[in-house]
């Protein structure tokens, strides 16, 4: 088994009242290339800086091959860092930038006395010792005879190298690195990608990558672990990450991803789209998942062959594959193919066992998307539901008018306002009588759970599902309407990002 | 006065050139010039002609002529045989010297402190310190003529008190450009230092002073050379018996312009020459000399 170099063991940040790092606990093997990748502001950065020590975690520990060292200065710790835009000294050339650490080294020398007794001395290295460190770096980073210019006339990429040179000539054990390709171009980009791991195989040391670049991620890395909100949601090798997305964050931020709900009909039989597919994980029959199709898993054939038929709505070409999106009644589903499809072709789609990941969603409630009305009631699957508006924005109350006034006063029209609506599992009740509820549907399943029946009821336009339980003993197929009392429905304002990648419509 | 005369000709030459030189654009273009940069540049070749290089160079001519403007080293000889005069010049650049040597002592760890300090009011002490620049000088002074009367420190250390004067009154021209120049420093280049092992100490010494020679030369600039000048400080709290350059130059000008052109001749050569060494002062050697 591998050492682990570095450990974080339940490290909370918080900057000032805002928590960055949320109890975040994981180890680095020695020797690996680890990078963590997420979208800017998950908190990647700042878990870089407390291990290179600039940044202090509110609580938890960093373990250096296991002694604490979540206290200790930078100047103290054996890392060194590539930072994000360099940070070069203006004012030294090329040799002083590279030489600074090691004049501020001192190392420990033996001798021995007169009378043949050891002894040991701190001792700076000598001129020439320098010298010799300084040349072998900058061979490492091909700038050989670079050690007269000046920064300023060095390009970004050159700028970049010499970063580099600086931080291994002081032979840390852990290379800390910054975004460091952040501010190259694209094909500088890819070079700098392809020797940084070659430098990596030559060093032999930990480096410790960050980036909100998934690509860079999957090409440089021996393990990733992806962050988000300042949790680390999924830690694994790429191949791993790729093809198996812990949830639909990995799988929406790794890669493109058409993430769909669905409900298992029974083991390894899923429904998403209107249509049943075999699957290769298990749940739970009835059970609500998310499932993901990377868009190189659907493959297109004749309209009659296919397990789904769309329009084609957009096509575009991408160098070597073409992304086509096929609309399927409400569904938009995005396929990468190398066979181009024109705009308004109706196609076939199939998808393979292996191509269809399933995972728990994120909340184990009914959840819809919802448009708030103008009286403040909410619509959602096929229904108008009364609610509780004033939830969106603590503090806030409803005016004569049903304007939404907040905690500052600010008048509010939530006229069309778009919202993701919860509702529990134990807070649906139907019954008989259509107009009782806020909507209506069928019964689709009914599963004994031992001492309740868990229920699915699915409405007949949107064909949206309730899940929920119940004692009673219902008949499938019976029509009935769904009950939600006002306060048990939950609101909470959509975020765009979010809504943009659904396939369907429920998040 | 033949020189007031002159000074209004070439005010007005360069008021009609300009115009001239505008209406000219207008002719040939035939429509409502559009502006290049050349041309939007004529105005300032005009006022830099008129007002900095023509003056000067009458001072030139001044001090090399005669009353009758006959052209004469008579006043260089007197200048540099009169040992009243050029110890004058040395008592002058000292108080210079030692007024930009305490101001520098004072405002860099100022400048420093609320530079680095993540403290979120800290324009407020930052403004503190700039306020008094805003309240007229003279009256500032006077204050602090009267403080040393009452004190009884007027007329007794003359040299301190045109010095502490001097000081009270630079000091803010010091903190600005070293503040500037500490606030441009990048956070990162601290934490680099940091990061490849350097302390405190050889982090101040190897990056944030080196760096902060730009604003420590400007500072040293805008505080050296006003002291030698003003003379009002001198003055006022020298209780009329330090004489600076500045007060020469003032009292020849009343009777005698040639000399007067003369002496100010001379010290725009000595502000010359320590604008050169200051100019120079690039090396890592030098910058720890600026701060003596």
């Amino acid at each position: 088994m591998a050492e682990h170099i570095i450990e974080l063991q339940n490290v909370t940040k918080y900057y000032d009242d805002n928590l960055v790092i949320d109890n975040v606990s994981f180890y680095v093997n020695k020797g690996e290339f680890i990078t963590f990748l997420g979208p800017s502001g998950c908190g990647k950065t700042t878990t870089l800086r407390m291990i290179a020590g600039f940044d202090l975690p509110t609580s938890g520990k960093i373990l250096l091959h296991g002694e604490d060292i979540s206290r200790l200065p930078p100047n103290k710790r054996p890392v060194n860092t590539v930072f994000q835009r360099y940070a070069l000294f203006p004012h030294f050339n090329v040799f002083e930038n590279i030489a600074f650490g090691l004049k501020c080294k001192r190392v420990l020398n033996t001798y021995r006395n007169a009378q043949g007794e050891e002894y040991t001395k701190k001792e700076r290295l000598s001129k020439k010792e320098i010298a010799e460190k300084v040349r072998k770096a900058l061979e490492v980073v091909d700038l050989e005879g670079f050690e007269k210019r000046s920064i300023s006339t060095l390009s970004g990429g050159q700028q970049q190298r010499v970063a580099i040179a600086r931080a291994i000539v002081n032979e840390p054990e852990i290379l800390l690195l910054d975004e460091p390709l952040g501010a190259l171009d694209l094909k500088m980009r890819k070079e700098m990608q392809i020797e940084l791991k070659e430098m990596h195989r030559r060093l032999g040391i930990t480096f410790i990558y960050v980036t909100h670049d998934q690509e860079e991620a999957l090409t440089m890395s021996d393990t990733i672990v992806v962050m988000s909100d300042g949790v680390v949601q999924q830690i694994g090798t790429p191949t791993k990450i790729y093809n198996e997305p812990a949830n639909t964050f990995v799988a929406d931020f790794i890669g493109e991803s058409n993430i769909i709900n669905g409900t298992m009909v029974s083991e390894k039989l899923v429904r998403f789209c209107g249509k049943n597919f075999v699957c290769l994980d298990e749940f739970e029959t009835g059970e609500q998942v998310d499932v993901v199709v990377r868009p190189e898993d659907i493959a297109m054939c004749a309209p009659e062959q296919g397990t789904l038929v769309g329009r084609v709505i957009s096509v575009v070409f991408k160098g070597i594959h073409y992304e086509i999106t096929a609309q399927l009644g409400k569904y938009e589903l995005v396929i990468n193919s190398t066979e181009s499809r024109k705009v308004g072709d109706i196609i076939g789609m199939k998808i393979a066992p292996d191509g269809i990941h399933l995972m728990k969603p994120k909340y184990t409630t009914n959840v819809f998307d919802g448009v708030i009305t103008k009286h403040n009631t909410v619509e959602f699957a096929d229904g108008e539901f009364e609610c509780d508006v004033t939830q969106l924005y603590p503090g806030s109350h409803i005016d004569e008018e049903e304007y939404l006034i907040t905690a500052s006063g600010e008048k509010i029209d939530l006229t069309g306002v778009e919202v993701r609506v919860e509702v529990g599992l134990y807070d649906i009740t139907i019954s008989d009588d259509a107009e009782a509820g806020g909507t209506t549907g069928h019964i689709i399943s009914i599963i004994y759970k031992g001492d309740h029946y868990r229920l699915i009821v699915r409405t007949e336009k949107e064909e949206e599902d309730f899940v929920f339980a119940t004692d009673d003993l219902w008949n499938e197929n019976d029509l009935v309407s769904v009950i939600i009392p006002k306060d048990k429905i939950k609101l909470s304002l959509k975020q765009t990002e979010e809504k943009k990648r659904l396939g369907g419509n429920e998040a | 006065m033949s020189t007031t005369v002159l000074i209004l000709i070439i005010f007005g030459a360069a008021l009609l050139l300009g115009a001239g030189a505008l209406l000219a654009y207008r002719l040939v273009r035939g429509h409502m010039p559009h502006f290049t940069r050349k041309a939007l540049g004529i105005p300032y070749a005009v006022f830099l002609i008129f007002f900095v290089i023509a003056p000067m160079l009458v001072i030139l001519v001044y001090a090399f002529t005669d009353r009758n403007m006959h052209f004469s080293f008579a006043n260089f000889v007197k200048f540099f045989s009169d040992p009243t005069k050029l110890s004058t010049i040395a008592y002058s650049i000292v108080i210079a010297l030692i007024t930009t040597a305490v101001c520098l002592l004072i405002a860099f760890p100022v400048a420093y402190i609320l530079a680095r300090s993540k403290m979120k009011k800290k324009y407020v002490i930052l403004m503190l310190f700039v306020l008094p620049m805003w309240i007229n000088f003279v009256l500032r002074i006077n204050a602090i003529r009267e403080l040393f009367n009452w004190i009884g420190l007027l007329g007794e250390a003359n040299y301190f008190n045109t010095v502490f004067g001097m000081v009270y009154d630079f000091l803010p021209f010091m903190i600005l450009p070293i503040y500037t120049t500490l606030m441009k420093i990048e956070e990162s280049l601290y934490e680099a230092s940091a990061d490849l092992g350097a302390g405190a100490f050889t982090t101040f010494f190897r990056v944030t002073l080196p760096l902060s020679v730009p604003g420590v030369v400007s500072g040293v600039t805008m505080v050296f050379l006003p002291s030698m000048t003003n003379y009002v400080v001198s003055d006022m709290l020298g209780n009329s018996m330090v004489t600076i350059i500045g007060k020469f130059i003032s009292e020849y000008f009343a009777s005698d312009w040639h000399m007067g052109s003369m002496v100010a001749l001379v010290l725009l050569i000595v502000v010359f020459v320590s604008t050169l060494l200051t100019g120079g002062f690039k090396s890592e050697e030098n910058v720890r000399g600026a701060n003596l």
